[in-house]
């Protein structure tokens, strides 16, 4: 049996537990804890802290892990650890919290440092009223216009497929620039 | 025992916090990246400070704060001998070049530089001598502690954000399209623009230009925000391809199996 993995990271409840959950074969293995903090129990009432697990099999020799790691930046020793042996990453940033778009930037930076992979960034919750546009959040996370930045909606399946393809694609065309 | 230990676990401003509220006698001896540092309190006040070769005295300081020119400064250390800083002072009082007032404002002005200057440093090893005064020929002031304490907690907020905003000094910088004309930039800015190359980590740079991390950070926090330049990955390091990251090494089965994971999540 073949394995490889992609990590999903991002800020603290940028959506990335619900994005493996849309597509994962699996109940995602989650490990959640109740929040302790009033400031961010009022965004969720609990958080990953070491990681969620989710599993595509492509055939009977060929299975897909999806990581995600802890948002919060108290659990980030587990960042490394998790993009060891990555395909790729996806950064989930949530639209309608513009507040988090600074530790997303750093966030992305810290990966890129870690592993010279492809990835592509994902702006959650695009269907909602108070998400920022597309381009807005790529001025906000100062993206430069070749780096992928993809619409998504955590709950909708093919906006997560349409996420992952995106990171294949790249992953292909890195593969065949030969870098 | 001396109090004693790492900056990367004691920060300067917690260290001083520390001897202001226990009203410390002594020197804090600070063996910093490049220079070593000594700080004096009495009774919890700052009292005399030095940094690197400079020597901390009245004739220095007075000089760097432009109250005596570059000859009379020579004059000084050539003929002044055995001369404590408090009889220099005095001749200089008595000649009227400087006042008393402007002496221990000098003075004071320089001891929190010199301090400040460490508020940068968070890598070096630090001790706490008890029995270490000032040297005996030097003039030395109190100065309250808190002010500096509170300046130094913002300066450590300060750097907290720019390891958010670039958490890694070994990335490189390269230039954008945008041009450089035009650009009004300080001399350390410039000292930085001079090293930008895809080869030089940042880490590289502020080493060649003795720039502390904070420094750096800064600098290149203010070009990034500018659009002068954007962060890369150094050409020199090794793109690193994780064995792991594919069960196989042939390039042909990497591209079968990336296609096969493609048509899997098409699929679903």
């Amino acid at each position: 049996m073949q394995t490889v993995k992609m990590v999903v990271t991002g800020p603290f409840s940028a959506g990335k537990t619900q994005f493996i959950q849309s597509v994962s074969e699996i109940d995602v293995v989650a490990t959640e804890r109740k929040i302790s903090s009033d400031e961010e129990r009022s965004v969720k009432s609990s958080t990953t802290v070491a990681m969620d697990f989710g599993r595509i099999t492509v055939d009977e020799d060929l299975v897909l892990y999806l990581f995600g790691t802890p948002g919060q930046k108290r659990f980030d020793f587990m960042w490394e650890i998790l993009s060891e042996g990555m395909l790729g990453f996806i950064v989930m940033v949530d639209s309608t919290r513009p507040e988090t778009f600074r530790e997303a930037r750093s966030i992305l930076e810290t990966f890129r440092a870690y592993a010279p992979t492809p990835f592509v960034v994902a702006a959650n919750k695009q269907d909602a009223e108070d998400a920022w546009e597309l381009e807005d959040v790529r001025h906000a996370l100062r993206l430069d216009k070749k780096i992928k930045l993809l619409p998504c909606v955590a709950t909708d399946k093919n906006t997560v497929k349409t996420v992952l393809l995106e990171l294949l694609y790249s992953i292909l065309k890195e593969m065949d620039s030969g870098k | 025992m001396a109090l004693r230990g790492n900056l990367r676990d004691i920060t300067i401003t917690q260290l001083l916090n520390l001897v202001h509220l226990a009203s410390k006698t002594g020197t804090l001896v600070v063996d910093g990246p490049s220079e070593q540092a000594y700080i004096s309190f009495r009774d919890g006040k700052l009292a005399y400070a030095r940094v690197g070769r400079e020597d901390g005295s009245l004739a220095l300081v007075l000089h760097k704060a432009n109250k005596i020119n570059a000859n009379q400064y020579r004059a000084i250390v050539d003929r002044a001998g055995q001369m404590t800083d408090k009889e220099l002072g005095l001749l200089l009082i008595n000649a009227g070049y400087v006042t008393q007032e402007d002496i221990l404002l000098n003075l004071q002005g320089y001891f929190t530089e010199v301090v400040r200057r460490l508020f940068s440093w968070v890598e070096g090893i630090f001790r706490f001598e008890n029995d270490m005064l000032p040297p005996q020929d030097r003039i030395s002031v109190r100065l309250d502690l808190e002010n500096i304490i509170i300046e130094g907690s913002r300066q450590l907020r300060e750097l907290e954000q720019l390891q958010d905003e670039i958490p890694s000094l070994d990335m490189s910088l390269k230039f954008t399209e945008r041009p450089l004309t035009n650009v009004n930039l300080s001399v350390d800015e410039w000292k930085v623009v001079k090293f930008v190359d895809p080869k030089n980590t940042l880490r590289q740079i502020a080493n060649t230009n003795r720039l502390s991390e904070i420094e750096i950070r800064r600098i290149v926090y203010g070009l990034l925000q500018a659009g002068l330049v954007e962060m890369y990955r150094p050409v020199s390091k090794p793109v690193q391809q994780s064995p792991k990251q594919f069960p196989t090494q042939n390039k042909e089965e990497q591209k079968s199996l990336i296609n096969k994971l493609i048509g899997r999540i098409r699929s679903l």
